[in-house]
């Protein structure tokens, strides 16, 4: 197992990677080099709050407040998704 | 029209801007006969043409070639497509693009730059690329790439020339900032076709290739991302091509024929269809090049009952046509193909092959040997 991301980490989605609404299919998607992922909702609210100033801790606060669920279970979606986009060097830590 | 469901919007468009290049790369996927200076599509129309992308669905434009740096309205192209909202990616040799320009591309909101590398040694990339110097001059323009902030893919077509050092490749994009590295095997189209037998890898260097990226991936995880692009002469199946003809991706010429593929010329009888006298929504969804092999109707056995034939999709045309004479047949590279026997015997001809490099080069020739990014630069 890899280790917990650290809660004071401040992610931001690197450069030459953005979230964007999908007109023609609807929905949003994350573009990338030479890529196009499809982040649904939950993706969608996490990296809209991945500004590069708030801490993992304080975006997990948000997002447990904003859908009042369990805070352990979205920090643990939350470190997911962020340790996926950063292996594919997308997400800066 | 109204019967058949809604036909699913491009995603990516591959804008081939001139086939101006200062490399002469042997494994090149342009086509044999390329197109003049003068025939290429002014600055007006290919921002009218990714206008047009956007509002019909397409998320990614890719800047292509030849060298598409050989256009002086590179950062005008860029600014245009960027304010379309399309994700902008410069595929390039990194020849004639100093840190001046590149600031340009920048600044005018270019978001991700390619560059192809041939060797990770300067003679033999030099000997590769066709000409002197080149190699450094790429080494210098990945740092500019880095200073501008930009991210970095490195693109390494690999063959019988450069597959002993597919390793040093992935660490030497690794220490040059790249993000990504494409390790992609040539295919055979084009160029590459007619220089098959000086290209194509033995199986066994294939296959530990194939073992050299996997042990690199894990090595190298969260510092690099590998994509690998496998050479399907040595697969069972196909490849999808295109992930299906007209499914989600076209590409534009550098006079504006609209093609689903890259190669797609080759195949007689398409009628293709121009940006230059017809909207790209339109072209997309009727134009007879796209529809002619879109969906599985046109497949003959052995694809037309296949269980995997909305899974590669019969392959690619294009292969099918350039092997067997009919672009309706299984693409000969399937086990299942009449045809096989083609590819296996490609294989064993290249293995006994010491055929030399066959350049990419205007062709006929003409008497003055203009340099196509001097001649740019003369325009």
């Amino acid at each position: 197992m890899t280790a917990a991301l650290s809660e004071t980490a401040k992610p931001r989605l690197a450069r030459g990677v953005r979230l964007q609404q999908d007109k023609a299919r609807g929905g949003y998607v994350l573009l990338a080099p030479e890529r196009v992922l499809e982040a649904n909702g939950t993706a969608v609210a996490v990296i809209e709050l991945c500004d590069g100033e708030r801490t993992l801790a304080e975006i997990v606060d948000i997002l447990a407040s904003r859908f009042a669920v369990d805070r352990e279970r979205v920090a643990s979606e939350v470190e997911t998704l962020l340790r996926d986009l950063a292996t594919k060097r997308m997400v800066e830590l | 029209m109204s019967l058949l469901p809604p036909l699913p919007a491009p995603l990516g468009l591959l804008a081939e801007l001139t086939h101006r290049c200062p490399l002469a790369c042997p494994y090149c996927s342009n086509p044999l006969d390329l197109e003049r200076r003068s025939g290429e599509l002014d600055t007006a129309t290919w921002l009218r043409l990714f206008e047009e992308a956007a509002a019909l669905g397409v998320l990614q434009l890719h800047l292509s070639g030849g060298e598409p740096a050989a256009r002086s309205d590179l950062a005008a192209l860029v600014r245009g497509a960027s304010r379309a909202g399309l994700y902008t990616n410069l595929i390039t040799s990194g020849i004639g693009l100093d840190a001046a320009r590149l600031g340009a591309l920048a600044e005018a909101g270019l978001e991700h730059v390619q560059l192809s590398v041939q060797h990770v040694r300067a003679a033999e990339a030099d000997r590769i690329a066709g000409l002197s110097g080149a190699h450094a001059k790429k080494r210098v323009f990945a740092g500019e790439v880095g200073r501008a902030g930009l991210p970095l893919t490195i693109n390494a077509v690999i063959h019988r020339a450069n597959i002993d050092v597919v390793e040093e490749f992935v660490r030497e994009a690794a220490a040059l900032g790249a993000r990504r590295i494409e390790v992609a095997h040539s295919q055979y189209y084009g160029w590459a076709l007619k220089n098959r037998a000086a290209l194509l890898p033995s199986a066994e260097q294939v296959a530990e290739t194939r073992a050299t990226v996997e042990r690199l991936r894990v090595e190298l995880q969260g510092t690099i991302v590998i994509d690998y692009v496998a050479p399907d002469y040595f697969g069972r199946f196909p490849k999808p091509c295109m992930n299906g003809w007209g499914r989600q991706s076209l590409n534009v010429t550098p006079s504006g024929r609209v093609l689903p593929c890259h190669a797609a010329e080759t195949i007689p009888g398409l009628g293709f269809w121009s940006v230059r006298e017809r909207p790209l929504r339109e072209i997309w969804q009727e134009s007879p090049a796209f529809n002619a092999f879109r969906g599985t109707g046109w497949m003959r056995e052995p694809c037309a009952s296949c269980p995997r034939r909305e899974v590669d999709f019969g392959g690619c045309r294009c292969q099918a046509l350039a092997l067997t004479g009919d672009p309706r047949n299984a693409d000969p590279v399937c086990m299942h193909s009449p045809a096989r026997a083609l590819i296996t015997a490609a294989l064993e001809e290249a293995r006994r092959s010491h055929e030399q490099f066959a350049y990419r080069r205007y062709v006929p020739a003409t008497t003055k040997a203009a340099n196509p990014l001097t001649a740019a630069a003369e325009g």
